[in-house]
């Protein structure tokens, strides 16, 4: 028993990974800036309000973002997220009550966000929307809007499915009642040459969102292409395109490590990035550039940050920083 | 007693009939089932009150309040339903159900928004009755036929959304006639004193009070803890056990229609993917305020608090600025801690009696 112990114990100490892993994370976080403010400004509260759920990689990337920028514009950062309408307009208020000095909100379900918008701006906090809700932005009274624009990101789609010549493309939505899933998938309908369907699945049930889509390319060998409208899924997707031998390429919206690593392997086609760490850094920056200076940018226009497509060209250079959690 | 037992010589200065027994005012209220709660909600708002200063200010109360009132006016009928010794796992999404049918009936009809409120009200009852009358005709338990329930509304929410309105949330129909009214009953908010209140703490407060009357005061009251604490007994004594699941099955559906059209009035456009999962958070409130899984014993009131500890809980987390990666951890710890505060009340309770 013991020599047994002795030899595991012996193993796990000469059996150490020269590559990868935590001490690499380590040395890479090392190298990462030392995280000292850059600015002399008074220590303002900043909070942000998303409607992820809970461990939304997206949503990471955000707010790695955001957090960086509050580092340097010397901004104490608080986060909270519901992915139910109206536990997210409660958080908003919560921070209203908190007298926070910055606001920074996602309008997924813009209606639910109204109220507590006009809330904000009754108590005279600055608020700036980012990722969902262009078009309701400026109207509920937002300094700005932060994001891309979903239907031009669709249509992009449309038209790079077209340059690849693909005929029946499928739209897989995980997120029931998303109304930025429905206008990319408008979006790419209506640039697109060929057939396209819309399937839904449960985005937080990944076998669920696999066997779907697997069912659904048995069923349709004539699709030639699946696109999914976040990372996580296309791993899903890619699995099941194995699962039922089809011949579809699987495309993506938004970027992880693992869409970096199959973007370059070619198990993916391309990928739509909207640069998530941008939409955090950006809305931190543009909040601490108003109260310090009331600078506004964008001229009363969202600013967008994508889409950006991907291919295998990029993918090397983005799967090192989508690795450390930044794109 | 036999006739061949001596029996047992009454002690002296007691009375002859132990059910007649005078129980102290101090007795009475640690057999009640609320008490752990309130001892748990005590404490919960101490402690954030300490751990984070901007939660004892009245517009942040007001918050607490609301999101409390929110959970609580489906947390009370789902306790009654638990008293009587029944689940609905589709009490979640008969709130989004309920408020999907008033938004869509009114616009696509172009009523008077209140037709679609009544509409939605009759509607979402005819589900209470679907649940209650598959369940005293049938044989599988209710956490199996609410279960079914709660998949097939999931999938008419959206698939009926998608139909109707050819998006997946619903039309605005705050430009139509009777919105505004139907705002002020559904949806408003109160000043009092300065600080703003929504109209859903008077609703919640409302049900608590009905619901109280109708379990301490009313025949109907004593029909619930006999069906929840056993069927056949209950049967036997001559309680319409079948009226009596399916009249507290149509209760939860009346508190869904309350709930979703508060949810349509203050937002007036419904997503149709929501109230997935919450229909455990109601029933967790009920169980934090005392209400035990296997029927017979709770209380309205209990299940109140269970609402407002749940309230102060995630609102608490925010207003604390703790990292929200946590919020589920803490509520499954105060949950156990809750549910075993309980059972240490109620046994020490029986104990002394």
């Amino acid at each position: 028993m013991g020599a047994v112990l002795v030899a595991v114990l012996g193993a796990s100490l000469v059996g150490c990974s020269s590559t990868g892993g935590k001490r690499a994370e380590d040395a890479r976080k090392a190298a990462a800036a030392g995280g000292r403010a850059a600015v002399d400004t008074p220590r303002w509260t900043f909070g942000m309000v998303t409607h992820s759920g809970d461990g939304d990689t997206f949503w990471d990337i955000v707010q790695n973002g955001a957090k960086q920028a509050a580092v340097k514009d010397n901004i104490k950062f608080l986060y909270a997220h519901d992915d139910e309408a109206q536990q997210q307009a409660q958080l908003v208020d919560s921070y209203i009550d908190k007298k926070v000095d910055g606001i920074i909100v996602t309008l997924a379900k813009p209606d639910a966000m109204k109220g507590a918008l006009a809330r904000a701006k009754k108590a005279g906090i600055p608020v700036i929307t980012v990722n969902s809700g262009s078009a309701e932005s400026k109207e509920f009274g937002a300094l700005t809007h932060i994001g891309q624009d979903e239907t031009i990101a669709g249509e992009a789609v449309g038209e790079e499915l077209n340059k690849r010549g693909r005929k029946k493309a499928l739209c897989i939505l995980h997120e029931q009642g998303n109304v930025g899933h429905e206008q990319r998938c408008e979006g790419a309908k209506k640039t697109f040459e060929g057939k396209m369907q819309n399937l839904y699945v449960t985005g937080t049930n990944m076998p669920d969102v696999q066997s779907s889509i697997e069912a659904r390319l048995q069923t349709d060998k004539s699709v030639d292409a699946v696109v999914t409208l976040g990372a996580p899924f296309a791993d899903a997707a890619v699995k099941a395109k194995e699962g039922a031998g089809s011949k579809a390429e699987i495309d993506t919206f938004d970027l992880n490590e693992k869409v970096a690593a199959g973007l370059k392997s070619g198990s993916l086609g391309f990928a739509v990035d909207q640069q998530p760490y941008l939409q955090g850094y950006e809305a931190v920056d543009l909040l601490w550039l108003y109260k310090y200076n009331a600078d506004v940018l964008g001229g009363g226009k969202p600013v967008l940050t994508g889409p950006q497509i991907i291919t295998k060209d990029q993918a090397a250079e983005l799967e090192e920083y989508a690795k450390r959690g930044t794109r | 007693m036999t006739a061949t037992a001596p029996a047992p010589a009454p002690s002296p200065g007691t009375k002859s009939d132990e059910r007649l027994l005078k129980t102290s005012p101090l007795k009475k209220l640690l057999g009640r089932p609320e008490l752990g709660s309130v001892v748990g909600a005590v404490a919960v708002f101490i402690f954030f009150a300490i751990v984070a200063d901007s939660f004892v200010q009245a517009t942040s109360l007001s918050t607490v309040l609301y999101a409390a009132s929110t959970i609580g006016i489906m947390a009370v009928p789902v306790a009654l339903l638990m008293i009587g010794g029944e689940f609905d796992l589709s009490a979640g999404v008969m709130v989004t159900t309920s408020a999907l049918i008033s938004s869509m009936f009114s616009y696509q009809m172009t009523a008077n928004v209140w037709v679609g409120v009544l509409v939605s009200l009759i509607a979402t009852l005819a589900v209470g009755v679907f649940n209650g009358v598959m369940l005293t005709r049938t044989d599988p338990p209710s956490f199996i036929i609410t279960l079914g329930t709660f998949l097939m509304l999931t999938g008419m929410n959206l698939g009926f959304t998608k139909l109707i309105s050819g998006t997946v949330s619903t039309k605005s129909i705050a430009d139509m006639e009777g919105f505004s009214s139907a705002k002020e009953v559904f949806a408003s908010t109160i000043t009092v004193g300065g600080v703003d209140f929504k109209i859903t703490i008077v609703w919640w407060l409302a049900l608590i009070a009905l619901a109280t009357w109708i379990l301490l005061r009313t025949r109907v009251g004593n029909w619930i803890f006999a069906v929840g604490g056993g069927e056949d007994a209950a049967r036997a004594v001559g309680v319409p056990v079948a009226a009596t699941k399916i009249g507290l099955y149509m209760g939860v559906a009346f508190g869904a229609w309350v709930s979703g059209q508060h949810l349509l009035f203050s937002y007036d456009v419904v997503q149709s993917g929501e109230g997935v999962g919450n229909e455990l958070i109601y029933i967790i409130a009920a169980v934090i305020g005392g209400c035990l899984i296997t029927g017979g014993y709770g209380s309205a009131v209990g299940a109140a608090v269970g609402a407002l500890i749940f309230g102060m809980v995630s609102k608490g987390i925010v207003f604390a600025e703790w990292n929200p990666d946590w919020f589920k951890f803490f509520l499954g710890v105060m949950l156990l801690l809750a549910t075993l505060l309980n059972h240490w009340v109620r046994k020490r309770a029986e104990a002394t009696k």
